[in-house]
């Protein structure tokens, strides 16, 4: 339960508001980080620790782009292919990243590792092509870089 | 040829090592600015920063000053919210800003809370810069530990605080009224205004509240340490101080680039900026990013590159300065697919709630999308420019225009590019 488990931080939260509805985005930050996704147990306790009601909480969750509404793989890849990265290549290095793993955009790979997507403009168009994955950018990536780095987050999963 | 050196004042700083730390930060000056604020009254604070004419850098331009001038003082709880939520295509100054030196915020931020005697600063971040704000996090922490925050600040009597909060990734949240929407709990959708964010039930939690960007508040310190008038001694009469630019696309050192206002647009591309990849030629900039309208240019030598960059020079050249998020353009591009991208990226970041907005970008996508893979049928452009101007001034916030706008100047700019891919019937 994330009441229990998160109490110090969920009072930390609270804080820093005068409504407890302020507080609706940061838990749902909380809850993706427990269930990997908004899962329906997460919008209910979310629900329930800002005492609103479940409608309201998913209309939030639906509403931006950050919280998933359905289960990702254990890297969630987000490639921003927006115009200023697209005219440094970011387009040609989507689909080589898509074909290395063999998922189409928004598919995640057989073995629930790799998620992979693309976004609007990151704020890093100066450092095409760039990613972020699970929220952590990675910069003025080429393909050498990107294996490197598939590499490193499998060791990690020990796969 | 040595580089021409320009004022900074954002990045005056930038080579000192560790800046971004508190007893760095404190031993250049630091926290200076705010105890000189201290000792004037609130209102003496508005008037130096109304003179020194600085304008919001995040795209509008309006006197920063004028804004903070705006809230009742009779009114017992007043908020300020920093607009930290830097969505715009090709903008990526605020983030480097907040990263390299982000007590310079938390000090101009704190400075306009004192002008207007604001309870709490909100910093709102886009929710994808999540390392950006635990960063901020911990050097708000430092300034509450040396006395800058809380409680009886500095025995002046007045008491602030100051919370980061993350957003979720919604472009519209960067939009003063969603972003006061989201802050409060809830769809970041603009609001009906009046009442707008100053006055008593417009602002957050229905409080008067300031809404500034990042780069216009870290200015602040330096204004109020070295004056106005010093202030104004940089830039241009109409456009004064420094500006960011965000300098994208084809071009050798893409990056940001602190220059006063009145440097030409071909001194930043061409100097700063090392020219266009590869020897080529420049075809268009689009000087804000996605929601401004685009600029020609027929090549290297057209004579309009070497136009001041100002808001009011951009004016002149049927754009705007905006954000100064310029994404370069050479001339392999193909501009009917320049503006399919910009408009799929507005059809993506539309927040529903308007229905020109919501159903124009639509269209204008469907239709886009024929152009670009060769079944366009006879009187599509014509059809674009029909819905796009049917969405000009229709909705309740800028990006309307914003979708409109792009769109519009890019076949009226570059019709030939259209023209290469309809069908003989066009």
């Amino acid at each position: 339960m994330l009441a229990e488990k998160y109490a110090d931080r969920i009072q930390k939260v609270f804080a820093k508001y005068p409504d407890k509805r302020s507080a609706v985005m940061p838990m749902l930050y909380i809850a993706q980080e427990e269930y990997g996704w908004v899962s329906p147990d997460g919008l209910r306790e979310v629900a329930e620790i800002c005492e609103l009601d479940p409608t309201q909480v998913k209309s939030i969750a639906g509403f931006y782009t950050m919280y998933s509404e359905h289960p990702k793989g254990k890297y969630w890849l987000q490639v921003c292919t927006d115009l200023a990265c697209a005219l440094r290549g970011a387009d040609e290095f989507y689909g080589q990243l898509k074909e290395t793993l063999g998922v189409d955009d928004g598919g995640t790979t057989a073995d629930g590792m790799f998620t992979v997507e693309h976004v609007m403009c990151l704020g890093a168009c100066d450092r095409a092509p760039m990613l972020q994955c699970n929220f952590h950018f990675h910069e003025n990536l080429d393909m050498d870089k990107m294996n490197a780095l598939i590499a490193q987050w499998r060791a990690e999963a020990g796969k | 040829m040595a580089e021409k050196q320009y004022p900074n004042i954002i990045y005056r700083e930038k080579d000192v090592p560790d800046i971004r730390r508190y007893e760095v930060y404190a031993a250049h000056d630091g926290y200076a600015a705010f105890k000189k604020a201290l000792g004037m009254e609130p209102k003496a604070v508005i008037e130096e920063v109304k003179a020194s004419n600085l304008r919001g850098r995040g795209g509008a331009g309006f006197s920063a000053g004028m804004k903070w001038s705006f809230i009742p003082q009779s009114e017992p709880v007043k908020y300020v919210v920093v607009n930290a939520d830097e969505s715009e295509t090709g903008t990526f100054k605020d983030r480097q800003i907040m990263e390299n030196n982000p007590h310079q915020l938390i000090e101009g931020a704190l400075i306009c809370a004192w002008a207007i005697q604001a309870k709490a600063v909100y910093i709102y971040l886009r929710g994808e810069y999540m390392d950006v704000a635990a960063q901020l996090d911990a050097r708000i922490a430092e300034a509450y530990a040396n006395g800058w925050l809380g409680e009886n600040i500095q025995g002046s009597g007045w008491s602030c605080d100051m919370f980061t909060h993350l957003g979720a990734g919604a472009y519209i949240c960067g939009e003063e009224s969603a972003l006061l929407e989201s802050l409060e709990g809830k769809l970041g959708q603009p609001r009906v205004r009046p009442p707008f964010p100053a006055q008593k039930g417009g602002g957050l939690y229905g409080e008067p509240t300031v809404v500034n960007n990042v780069e216009t508040l870290a200015n602040v310190p330096w204004i109020m340490r070295n004056g106005a008038a010093e202030y104004k001694k940089i830039g241009t009469e109409g456009s004064t101080g420094t500006k960011v630019f965000c300098l994208s696309g084809h071009v050798a050192k893409p990056g940001n680039y602190e220059l006063p206002f009145g440097v030409t647009i071909r001194a930043l591309i061409y100097e700063l900026g090392g020219g266009i990849s590869g020897g080529r030629q420049i075809k268009g900039l689009l000087p804000s990013g996605g929601s401004g309208p685009v600029i020609r240019f027929d090549g290297n030598d057209d004579p309009r590159l070497d136009t001041p960059m100002t808001y009011e020079d951009f004016q002149k050249l049927g754009s705007i300065l905006g954000s100064a998020s310029f994404i370069v353009m050479d001339e392999t591009v193909d501009m009917a697919w320049v503006a399919s991208r910009i408009t799929k990226f507005f059809k993506h970041e539309s927040c529903g709630k308007c229905t020109p907005c919501r159903e124009g970008t639509y269209w204008l996508d469907k239709t886009l999308d024929r152009i670009m893979d060769g079944t366009a049928r006879p009187g599509d452009v014509d059809l674009i420019n029909n819905v796009a101007r049917n969405m000009q001034g229709m909705t309740l916030c800028a990006l309307g225009d914003f979708a409109a706008n792009p769109i519009l100047h890019t076949i009226k700019n570059f019709p030939e590019d259209f023209k290469a891919r309809m069908g003989a019937g066009d």
